[in-house]
Formats: structure tokens, C-alpha cells, sequence
């Protein structure tokens, strides 16, 4: 750990804060969707403190709610947070001032926002101080939201709120900023399709690991250069 | 939903960052690899709306969530806040379910 400088720390509370909002917002969705789907609060809780990534935590809950095999539900979850392989490249000198347990403690807190407002900063110290303050700040944020969700989730009847179609439109938020590549675009097109077409011939949730082919169109060296997509969920 | 499943989604989740982030650090991942696992998110959760919109089970279904995806679809090209995607399309399919 460091001293943070008061005015740089000051700037990315409030940009921290900023995203907080949204995870709070898609923190508590989840809350209420995994424990609807037959997940307790205390496993969902579990869940976003030790997974923390969104997407993943999504899918799982998902598949396992339309019938999926857990088997599929654990591997499209799997998949999806594969990226953050990636992103820790990114971040890896940021951490590597610090001791092995806080190396420890900030690989959990690599997710797209932190990658995001890292990557827009050059100076080490100041990138320092934005990933301790954005990573504790959304970390809490996604929590908070799971537990209020959670909470709330496990008195109501979802069905009665619309609350299944809250999935697609959760995943709708989070797809926009990974569709402003042509590669993106291309990989979503073939993902959709793959899920829809081979539905009737498969076990429930094995077409969503097909859809996940579709990155396959990363490996034209047309595709822009790996960045982050702050996508409103960890 | 098992303890074991949570479990072993964090596990592996943690994995991933930690291999990124400590074990393989500033040494070098293919790019062609890094672009595969970034494209992931789109063509998964693309899958994913198509899924949970337009089937039930095994079979097809055009249903309130299909509208409930139009209205978010529509909400999320406008830029609206998140709040108000989640709201417009969670609200739209439980106002049909009411009144149709």
C-alpha cells in the first residue's frame, strides 16, 4: 500500500462512485435473480464476493433458472471470465509495487471498470491510487447491491414482476459496449444465432457454450487491439 | 444451486485474475489469444438474450419477453441510464402479463 495524493484520490472516488450507482443497481437485479432461481442469500452473497464478475455470476444464474445442466452453467461462466486473464496483464505493474498479499487481494479487484480507469492514466503512483480506490469502492458497491437484492429476491415472486425477463435485459445493458467492433458485432451475430438454431437439439445451456465460438472471429488480425469495456457490472 | 458450484465458479474465476495479473504479469500472452478471450462477452451474451427470450426449455416461444427485450434493446441505443433500461424492459413485460 501507499499515500494516496488527496486530489487525484478525491477524482477517482467520485468517478468510482459514478459506476457504484450502476453496480449497485445490476448488483441487486442479480441479488434478486439468484435467489429467485433457487440459490440462498447467503450463496449469493458468497458469490459476488468471490467470483465478482458479473457476467459470469449472470450466465450461471441464468442457464440454472431455464433448466440448464450445471455442467454448461459452469462453463459459460467459466468463459466469460476468461477476459480478465487478459485485463490482469494490463494491470500487473500496478500491482506488482506492493506486497504478495495485497498482489493477492488486488487480482480479485481486476474487473473492466478498474482495467478502464487505470488504463486512462500514465503516471505509476497516480494509476496506483486509482485501482486501490475504484477496486475497494466497486467492490463494496456490487456487494451491497447483491445483499440488498438478495434480501429483497427471496419475499417476492418473481414472475409477477416480470423478473424473467430481467436476464435479457440485464444482458442487453451489458452487451452495448462489446458491439462497437465490426469483430464484436460478428461474434454476437453468430452467438444469438448458435443459441436459437441448436436449442431444440440440445441439452439446455450446452448451445450457449457453441455461441462462445463466435470469439473464433478474434483470430483475424483485422480485429482493433484488446481494451477495456466498462459495461455497468463487474 | 450447490456450495460446490460456488465454490468452483470462484475458484477458477480467481484463477483467471490471478494468472493475468501474478502469474504470467508483463511476460507475454499471444495477441491473437487476448482478442479470442475479449470477443467472449459479446458472443456469449448474445447467446444469452437469444436463449432467454426466445426459448423455454427446448422449445420456441414468442412471448411478454420478447417485447420486454424490444423496449431494453431500444432504451440501451438511446443511452439511457441503466436504471431505466432495467425498469423499461423488466416493467414492459409484467404490464403485458397484467393486461393481456
Amino acid at each position: 500500500m501507499h499515500h494516496f495524493r488527496a486530489p487525484d484520490a478525491r477524482r477517482f472516488i467520485s468517478a468510482s462512485l459514478m459506476i457504484g450507482i450502476a453496480f449497485v443497481i445490476f448488483g441487486a437485479s442479480f441479488g434478486v435473480l439468484s435467489v429467485s432461481a433457487g440459490a440462498s442469500v447467503a450463496q449469493t452473497c458468497a458469490m459476488s464476493l468471490l467470483v465478482f464478475t458479473g457476467a459470469s455470476q449472470m450466465s450461471a444464474v441464468s442457464v440454472l433458472a431455464s433448466g440448464g445442466t450445471v455442467a454448461s452453467a459452469f462453463g459459460g461462466a467459466v468463459l466469460l471470465s476468461g477476459r480478465n486473464a487478459v485485463y490482469g496483464l494490463a494491470m500487473s505493474p500496478v500491482l506488482k509495487e506492493g506486497s504478495f498479499a495485497s498482489r493477492l487481494l488486488g487480482a480479485q479487484w481486476v474487473i473492466d471498470e478498474t482495467t478502464a480507469i487505470v488504463s486512462a492514466e500514465t503516471d505509476p503512483t497516480t494509476r496506483r491510487t486509482a485501482f486501490w480506490i475504484s477496486g475497494a469502492i466497486l467492490y463494496a458497491s456490487w456487494n451491497i447491491g447483491t445483499l440488498l437484492g438478495a434480501l429483497v429476491g427471496s419475499s417476492i415472486n418473481p414472475s409477477d414482476f416480470g423478473l424473467d425477463a430481467a436476464f435479457p435485459v440485464m444482458f442487453t445493458a451489458m452487451i452495448a459496449p462489446h458491439l462497437r467492433t465490426s469483430a464484436g458485432r460478428k461474434a454476437a451475430l453468430f452467438g444469438a444465432v448458435a443459441a436459437v438454431a441448436l436449442a431444440p437439439f440440445m441439452p439446455i445451456g450446452l448451445p450457449i457454450l457453441v455461441s462462445a465460438l463466435g470469439m473464433l472471429f478474434g483470430i483475424s488480425p483485422t480485429s482493433p487491439e484488446p481494451s477495456p469495456m466498462t459495461d455497468g457490472a463487474p | 444451486m450447490s456450495w460446490t458450484f460456488v465454490l468452483a465458479l470462484a475458484a477458477c474465476a480467481y484463477g483467471l485474475k490471478l494468472l493475468g495479473a501474478v502469474i504470467i504479469g508483463q511476460r507475454e500472452m499471444p495477441l491473437v489469444v487476448q482478442r479470442c478471450l475479449l470477443l467472449i462477452p459479446a458472443a456469449l451474451l448474445a447467446g444469452l438474450i437469444a436463449k432467454d427470450t426466445f426459448t423455454t426449455g427446448q422449445s420456441y416461444a414468442i412471448d411478454a419477453r420478447a417485447a420486454g427485450l424490444a423496449v431494453a434493446v431500444l432504451a440501451t441505443w438511446r443511452k439511457l441510464p441503466f436504471v431505466v433500461v432495467i425498469v423499461a424492459g423488466v416493467g414492459t413485460t409484467a404490464l403485458i402479463r397484467v393486461f393481456v
